[in-house]
């Protein structure tokens, strides 16, 4: 339990908020020239980092805006939040 | 076996006021090298050594615990039992396990209170009246025992129940397994520590694997806090901790870990005398031993390693179980803890070599690797030791997730994942 800097609304509750698993992953430009294994990849597999973690999250329950959140998952430490489509922070 | 307890054995050490037990697990240094090793002291981790040794003739193995044996998921589940899935791969792994539970104290000549008491699964909409159904035929025809109980049934099972028309989420009736119920989980990590201790195997706690070194595609050994130790197999059962070895060896899983939270009451007398789950309101019960009211809870929605989990996630749990029992509305509650559990997309378990040689993974067993226990044992020692999975855990590999072949038990198992 946390509380989340909400890039368009401020700070709030993290049960405003869902959690959109790990970011940064890249939809394929070309999905019908995948293998098998690389959809696999892009589909399942995940670093699930015990550490510092780059993250998409959800205001569903406030502006319904999406973001990233760079998050510590050992001590749900938030480091940075960011918009869509801006750099993430280099750690 | 050495030290077999029994009621002579407990009158024979009464006369010398219990202080001359031997110890049931010996405190090993690692040796330099051993024929395999299992990461993680858990109750699957030491069930796969016991089978290792017992089943398969392997007794220069090493089971590696960073803390001390049972202190992680072992330790902080509820303890249901239950075979009741719909789907035949997931049927056939549950109730394995569940046949064995029902011998295991004899087997290891160690109590771990197994109680058949009944896990029954509330229906509060027509589709799950529907679903459940459904997976009680399905049950029946893998040999399963299931029944379909109507509202006045449940009551009947359950009578401190609020069957009442008029609640949020109203009872239509449920499903009960007789065979299902609790055991010990402290007893059945110990229980298997000590048969595996017996038959050779070193059980080493505080000792964090750190790395794991490959020659190519074939694993040589664990580089450890106890220094390193050589190896050709190594079984991973870590949990929630899976991805994190996995990352040691250069692999990635389809997993993620999340806080999974439970709670006990103060402890009241007899109330509720079997396990009561329900699954679109995501709340369940049941009454160890000692009184207390044993409540799981659900998953936060993130990846973390806190072993804490949100309030707002008990909160939801706790008016669930206010609606359905009313009379424990005053009740106070003791404690509260999380677990990390490692869950699959199709929250079905890995049993599974890899594509490197010698390297075994076990985990995904998300919010119910408890009741599988002995059984994930018993088919991950079959599959190391043959390099090989038994025909029950062939469905459960890692390549799945490639081939598209899942065992989607995502709301189809009796409890919301």
């Amino acid at each position: 339990m946390f509380l989340i800097n909400c890039p368009y609304c401020g700070e709030r509750d993290q049960s405003e908020f869902s959690c959109g698993g790990e970011a940064h992953i890249i939809r394929p430009k070309q999905p019908t020239e995948l293998s098998d294994d690389q959809w696999a990849e892009y589909l399942f597999m995940r670093k699930n980092i015990k550490g510092v973690q780059f993250e998409r999250w959800n205001h569903a329950h406030g502006c319904r805006k999406w973001f990233n959140m760079v998050r510590d998952t050992k001590n749900d430490k938030i480091h940075a939040v960011y918009k869509m489509g801006e750099k993430p922070p280099v750690e | 076996m050495k030290n077999k307890y029994s009621i002579f054995s407990l009158i024979k050490n009464a006369f010398s006021q219990h202080e001359n037990w031997k110890q049931a697990w010996g405190d090993p240094e690692p040796k330099r090298e051993y024929e395999a090793i299992i990461i993680g002291g858990g109750g699957h981790g030491l069930a796969t050594a016991y089978y290792l040794a017992k089943k398969h003739n392997m007794r220069n193995i090493a089971v590696l615990e960073k803390g001390w044996i049972g202190g992680g998921n072992t330790g902080r589940n509820t303890t249901i039992i239950r075979s009741n899935y719909l789907w035949d791969a997931s049927a056939g792994l549950y109730d394995h396990a569940l046949k064995i539970w029902e011998n295991l104290s004899q087997e290891l000549n160690y109590n771990i209170m197994f109680s058949q008491r009944g896990v029954m699964n509330l229906a509060h909409n027509l589709q799950d009246v529907r679903d459940l159904k459904r997976r009680t035929h399905a049950n029946r025809l893998n040999g399963i025992d299931a029944v379909w109980l109507n509202t006045n049934q449940v009551k009947e099972f359950c009578p401190i129940i609020n069957t009442s028309p008029d609640i949020r989420y109203p009872i239509l009736g449920g499903t009960l397994q007789r065979r299902a119920g609790t055991a010990r989980h402290d007893a059945v990590a110990w229980g298997y520590a000590r048969g595996a201790d017996e038959m050779g195997v070193d059980i080493i706690q505080n000792c964090e694997v750190k790395g794991i070194k490959r020659n190519g595609d074939q694993v040589e050994g664990v580089e450890t806090s106890k220094g390193f130790i050589k190896t050709n197999k190594i079984g991973v059962v870590a949990a929630g901790h899976s991805s994190v070895i996995a990352n040691m060896a250069g692999l990635k899983l389809p997993l993620e870990s999340k806080p999974l939270q439970a709670l006990v009451s103060e402890p009241v007398k007899p109330i509720i005398d079997t396990v009561v789950m329900s699954n679109a309101v995501h709340a369940y019960v049941s009454q160890s031993d000692k009184g207390e009211l044993v409540i799981g809870a659900g998953t936060d929605a993130y990846v973390s390693y806190t072993q804490r989990g949100s309030h707002d996630v008990v909160e939801g749990t706790l008016k669930a179980i206010l609606e359905l029992y009313p009379i424990f509305s005053r009740m106070k509650m003791l404690r509260q803890w999380g677990g990390i559990v490692d869950i699959c997309p199709d929250a079905s378990p890995i049993i599974s070599k890899t594509n490197i040689k010698g390297l075994y993974f076990n985990c995904g067993w998300g919010t119910g690797g408890f009741k599988a226990t002995p059984g994930s044992g018993d088919l991950f020692a079959h599959t190391i030791a043959n390099d090989e999975p038994h025909k029950l855990n062939a469905a459960f590999n890692l390549n799945r997730f490639v081939s598209g072949d899942l065992v989607d038990e995502h709301g189809a198992a009796a409890v919301a994942h």
